[in-house]
C-alpha cells in the first residue's frame, strides 16, 4: 500500500516541470520514450512480439487454434484477447484472476484491432458454419512503467506481421500468414494540470486527472476510444489528443 | 592451511557461497562462516580488514541501524501515531512522543498528512527487526518543496563518496541542498532547473557506480549544464 | 504429453550414441544467463536454456501476503511458477493448474533452504518465474533463474541453487532432456543442487529404472549442476563488471559502508 502514496512533494515537483513546459524525464509533452520491436519472439507461437516502450515491457504471443465459429458469424474466425499483469512486473500487481485493470487492457486493445480489421476474419474459415480458425491475442506484462495500453497495441501490430497459420493443426499441408489488413495504432494520453502528455510514464499514470487512448488507421480515421481515471476532458482536449495520435500514430507505423 | 585473504583479492566481486578466507577472522556483514571457513552471503565486493571479512552488497534491501538518518515518507495515520515508509519491509510507527509538537490524541492529522515526506532517525531496532524513528533532534523535520528520490541504498556510499567528496561536488555545482538517507530515498531543494540537474547527475552515479574517475565525470556533465536559473 | 509424433527417419540415439539434436549424453543444451534484465523488481534473470526462454523475478523482503502465513521469526519464501499461454504448442489456458502449484512449492522449498530466512522475520520473499517458451526442464531453467534473481536482489543465501535434469531415452541415461526426449523417453529425474555443500535441495522421479540407471543419472545431472552453477555466477559477476573497471573505483561503496557499519 505504501508503494502506492506519491509524496505531495513530488507531485508538486511534476506540477512545476509542467508549468516550465517539461516532464520528468527531459520528454516533450507530446513525445513518446525510446521504442523498441523485437518480432518473432517466441518459437512456440504463431507469432510474437517483445516491446520496450521506456521501462515498459509487453511479450504478445498469437496461438491460432482450429474451433469453431460463433453462431451468428459462421462464416468468421474468432479474435480473442487476453491480458495478464503478472506479478513480477510491478508490486502494484497482485496474482489472481484478472482484476478491472488488466481486463480494461485487454479489451481496448481487442478493440483497436477489432475495430480496426487488422486481421481479415472472414479469411480466416476452414470449413464455413463448421470450422474457423480462433486466434488467441495474449498480453504478457513483465516489467511496468505506465502506458501498457500503448505497449500491448504495438507489440500485438507488430506480431500479426509476422505470424503463420499452421495449416498441420486443421489437418492441412499448408501454412498460410495471417491476414493482416490494417494497423490500427493506439496513442494513449493523460492529463496532468491541464496539459495534455503523450505516453505516460506510472508516475505520471498515478499524479494524472484524466486518461485518453485513441486508435487510428492508415486512413487517419479513428476507430478505438477509451477514456480512464476519474477527472474530465473538454471538447477541445478530446481533439487535441485525437489529432496527437492520428500524427504520432503515422510515425509509429514506420517503425513495423 | 593457506589464507586467502591476500591483498589482490581484497576488492573482488563476490557471489553467495563464494569461499573467501580460511581464517579465524571475524565474519563480517554479507558472509557467514562454518567450520573455519569464511563465505560469501550477498553478491558484493570483498573487502578484508585487519581483524575480519566481509561484502559489502552491490544491491538488497535497506537494513536500518540505530543513528541512520534517513527519508521517508507518510503512508498512514493513526490517533496516536504516523506509519512512515521507509524503504524497508515493513513501515516504521512515528509516534506522537517523537515529535518537536505537542501533539493531542487524535489530532495527528493537523500536524502532517499521507503523502508529506519527513527527514527522520532511526532509534531503536529490536531483535524481530522492528524499527522505531524519531523526528525529535536537531535538524529533522518535515521536508516541503524541492524532489526526492531513490537510490538503491547499496549505492548511497557512492552518493557521498569518500570522505564526502561526491555529495559536496553536488551541493558546489548545482547550489542545492541535498539530504542523503540512509535509507537510498535522496531529497534534493534549489532552484528548477538545478534539481533537474542534480536529479541527472544522481541517476548517473547510480547507473555507473563502478566507472573510473565517477566524480570528475559527474563534474564534467553537471559543467556541461549549466543552470540557467529560469 | 503427446502431441506431434516423432518423424519415423528421427531416432533418440542413433549409432553412434548421438542424441537427435546430436548432443552425446552427458551434453547439456546450451545455456546463457543475464542477470538484472527487469528495472522494477528488486532482482531479476533471464534464462535462455536450448529453446526454453525463462525469465525470474524476486520482490522483497516486503510485508507478508497472506497475513496468515506471517511467520514471526523468519522470511517466508513464496514461489510462484506459471506458464504464458503462448509458451507451449497448444495453447494453455492462463493461470495456474495443478502442475504449476505443485512446481510453485517444490521450488520454494529448494530456495528456502539456501536463503537466510532469520534476517528477515514476519516478511515474506516473493519470487516469480514465467516461462515465455518451453522445451522441457523448464522447472529446472526456472529454479536456475529464481537463484540468480535472488542473489542479484541481494538477498543473503548460503549458496546459489544450481538445477537440471537427467533421464532416460531409449534405454540410455542422459542428461538435459529436450521436448521429444521427455515426451518419447523413460524417466526423467529435475535435480536442485547445492553445489557448495554438494546438497540436493529439489528431487523428483518419474518413470523406470533400475537403481543403477538412477544412481548413474543423479551423477550425471549433479555434474550438469556443477557446469550450470558456473554460468549462473558468471552471470552475476557480469552485471557488476564491465571491460574498463577498475575494482578499485568500487572503493568508495566499500569504505563508507564500513564506516557505517563501525567496523
Amino acid at each position: 500500500m505504501g508503494k502506492d502514496v506519491v509524496a505531495d512533494l513530488k507531485r508538486d515537483y511534476i506540477s512545476k516541470l509542467l508549468a516550465k513546459g517539461v516532464r520528468v524525464d527531459g520528454r516533450k509533452f507530446e513525445e513518446m520514450r525510446p521504442l523498441t520491436i523485437t518480432v518473432d519472439y517466441i518459437k512456440s507461437a504463431e507469432g510474437s512480439a517483445r516491446v520496450q516502450l521506456g521501462d515498459t515491457q509487453v511479450v504478445v504471443g498469437i496461438k491460432i487454434d482450429k474451433g469453431e465459429p460463433f453462431a451468428d458469424t459462421p462464416n468468421s474466425g474468432v479474435l480473442t484477447t487476453n491480458a495478464e499483469l503478472i506479478p513480477m512486473a510491478s508490486e502494484t500487481f497482485e496474482s489472481g484472476p484478472p482484476d478491472e485493470v488488466s481486463i480494461e487492457v485487454a479489451r481496448v486493445v481487442d478493440r483497436g484491432i477489432r475495430e480496426g480489421h487488422a486481421v481479415d476474419l472472414s479469411k480466416m474459415v476452414i470449413e464455413p458454419g463448421k470450422a474457423v480458425w480462433i486466434m488467441f491475442v495474449d498480453v504478457h506484462v513483465i516489467d511496468y512503467d505506465g502506458n501498457l495500453f500503448d505497449a500491448a497495441n504495438i507489440a500485438a501490430n507488430a506480431a500479426f506481421k509476422t505470424t503463420i497459420i499452421r495449416g498441420s493443426k486443421a489437418g492441412m499441408s499448408e501454412d498460410q500468414p495471417l491476414p493482416v489488413q490494417h494497423q490500427p495504432i493506439s496513442v494513449t494520453a493523460v492529463k496532468i494540470d491541464g496539459k495534455i502528455l503523450v505516453d505516460p510514464t506510472h508516475d505520471e499514470e498515478r499524479v494524472a486527472d484524466a486518461r485518453l487512448t485513441v486508435a487510428t488507421l492508415e486512413n487517419g480515421n479513428l476507430c478505438a476510444m477509451q477514456k480512464g481515471l476519474n477527472g474530465a476532458f473538454t471538447l477541445d482536449e478530446v481533439f487535441k489528443v485525437v489529432e496527437l495520435s492520428r500524427r504520432i500514430g503515422a510515425e509509429i507505423r514506420t517503425r513495423f | 592451511m593457506q589464507s586467502s585473504d591476500t591483498k589482490e583479492n581484497a576488492r573482488e566481486i563476490v557471489v553467495p557461497g563464494d569461499l573467501l578466507a580460511i581464517s579465524s577472522k571475524k565474519a563480517g556483514p554479507g558472509t557467514y562462516s562454518e567450520g573455519g571457513k569464511i563465505f560469501a552471503s550477498q553478491l558484493g565486493i570483498k573487502t578484508v580488514r585487519p581483524d575480519s571479512i566481509s561484502v559489502v552488497p552491490l544491491a538488497g534491501q535497506y537494513i536500518p541501524i540505530v543513528g541512520d538518518l534517513i527519508v521517508g515518507k507518510i503512508v498512514d495515520i493513526g490517533p496516536s501515531n504516523w506509519l512512515v515508509d521507509i524503504n524497508s519491509p515493513y513501515p516504521a510507527p512515528l509516534h506522537v512522543n517523537e515529535v518537536p509538537w505537542r501533539v493531542e490524541f487524535g489530532e495527528t492529522r493537523k500536524f502532517m498528512g499521507v503523502g508529506d515526506v519527513v527527514l527522520i532517525k532511526v532509534v531503536g531496532v529490536d531483535e524481530r527487526r522492528r524499527i522505531s524513528v524519531s523526528m525529535q533532534d536537531h535538524g529533522l523535520r518535515k521536508l516541503t518543496g524541492g524532489m526526492i528520490m531513490e537510490v538503491s541504498p547499496s549505492k548511497v556510499p557512492r552518493v557521498i563518496g569518500k570522505n564526502g567528496s561526491m555529495i559536496q561536488m553536488l551541493k558546489n555545482e548545482t547550489s542545492c541542498r541535498i539530504y542523503v538517507g540512509q535509507n537510498g530515498r535522496i531529497w534534493i531543494d534549489g532552484e528548477l532547473d538545478n534539481i533537474v540537474r542534480a536529479v541527472q547527475a544522481i541517476k548517473m552515479i547510480e547507473d555507473e557506480s563502478h566507472a573510473l574517475g565517477l566524480t570528475e565525470k559527474v563534474k564534467e556533465f553537471l559543467g556541461s549544464r549549466p543552470g540557467t536559473g529560469v | 504429453m503427446g502431441g506431434t509424433p516423432l518423424p519415423a527417419n528421427v531416432k533418440l540415439i542413433d549409432e553412434n550414441g548421438r542424441r537427435m539434436d546430436g548432443r552425446l549424453p552427458e551434453e547439456m543444451r546450451p545455456l546463457t544467463i543475464e542477470a538484472g534484465v527487469l528495472k522494477r523488481a528488486d532482482g531479476s534473470a533471464y534464462v535462455e536454456w536450448g529453446n526454453n526462454k525463462v525469465m525470474a523475478a524476486v520482490y522483497g523482503p516486503r510485508e507478508c501476503h497472506p497475513r496468515h502465513l506471517q511467520n514471526p521469526e523468519r522470511a517466508l519464501v513464496q514461489c510462484t511458477y506459471n506458464m504464458a499461454s503462448f509458451s507451449v504448442d497448444e495453447r494453455k489456458r492462463p493461470g495456474p493448474d495443478r502442475r504449476s502449484h505443485e512446481i510453485s512449492k517444490i521450488i520454494s522449498e529448494a530456495l528456502t533452504n539456501v536463503v537466510f530466512t532469520e534476517y528477515f522475520p514476519r516478511t515474506s520473499i516473493d519470487v516469480y518465474i514465467e516461462v515465455l517458451q518451453a522445451n522441457a526442464g523448464t522447472r529446472c531453467a526456472g529454479l536456475t533463474a529464481a537463484s540468480v534473481a535472488l542473489a542479484d536482489a541481494g538477498i543473503p543465501m548460503r549458496d546459489l541453487v544450481a538445477s537440471c535434469a537427467a533421464g532416460k531415452v531409449a534405454d540410455t541415461v542422459v542428461v538435459d532432456l529436450n521436448k521429444e526426449e521427455d515426451n518419447f523417453g523413460q524417466a526423467d529425474i529435475p535435480v536442485g543442487f547445492v553445489p557448495r555443500t554438494n546438497e540436493i535441495v529439489l528431487l523428483q522421479m518419474d518413470g523406470d529404472l533400475t537403481h543403477e540407471q538412477f544412481n548413474k543419472g543423479l551423477h550425471m545431472a549433479v555434474d550438469a549442476c556443477k557446469k550450470v552453477y558456473e554460468i549462473q555466477r558468471d552471470a552475476l559477476k557480469r552485471r557488476y563488471s564491465a571491460r574498463s573497471v577498475d575494482v578499485e573505483a568500487l572503493a568508495p561503496i566499500a569504505e563508507g559502508a564500513i564506516m557505517r557499519e563501525g567496523l
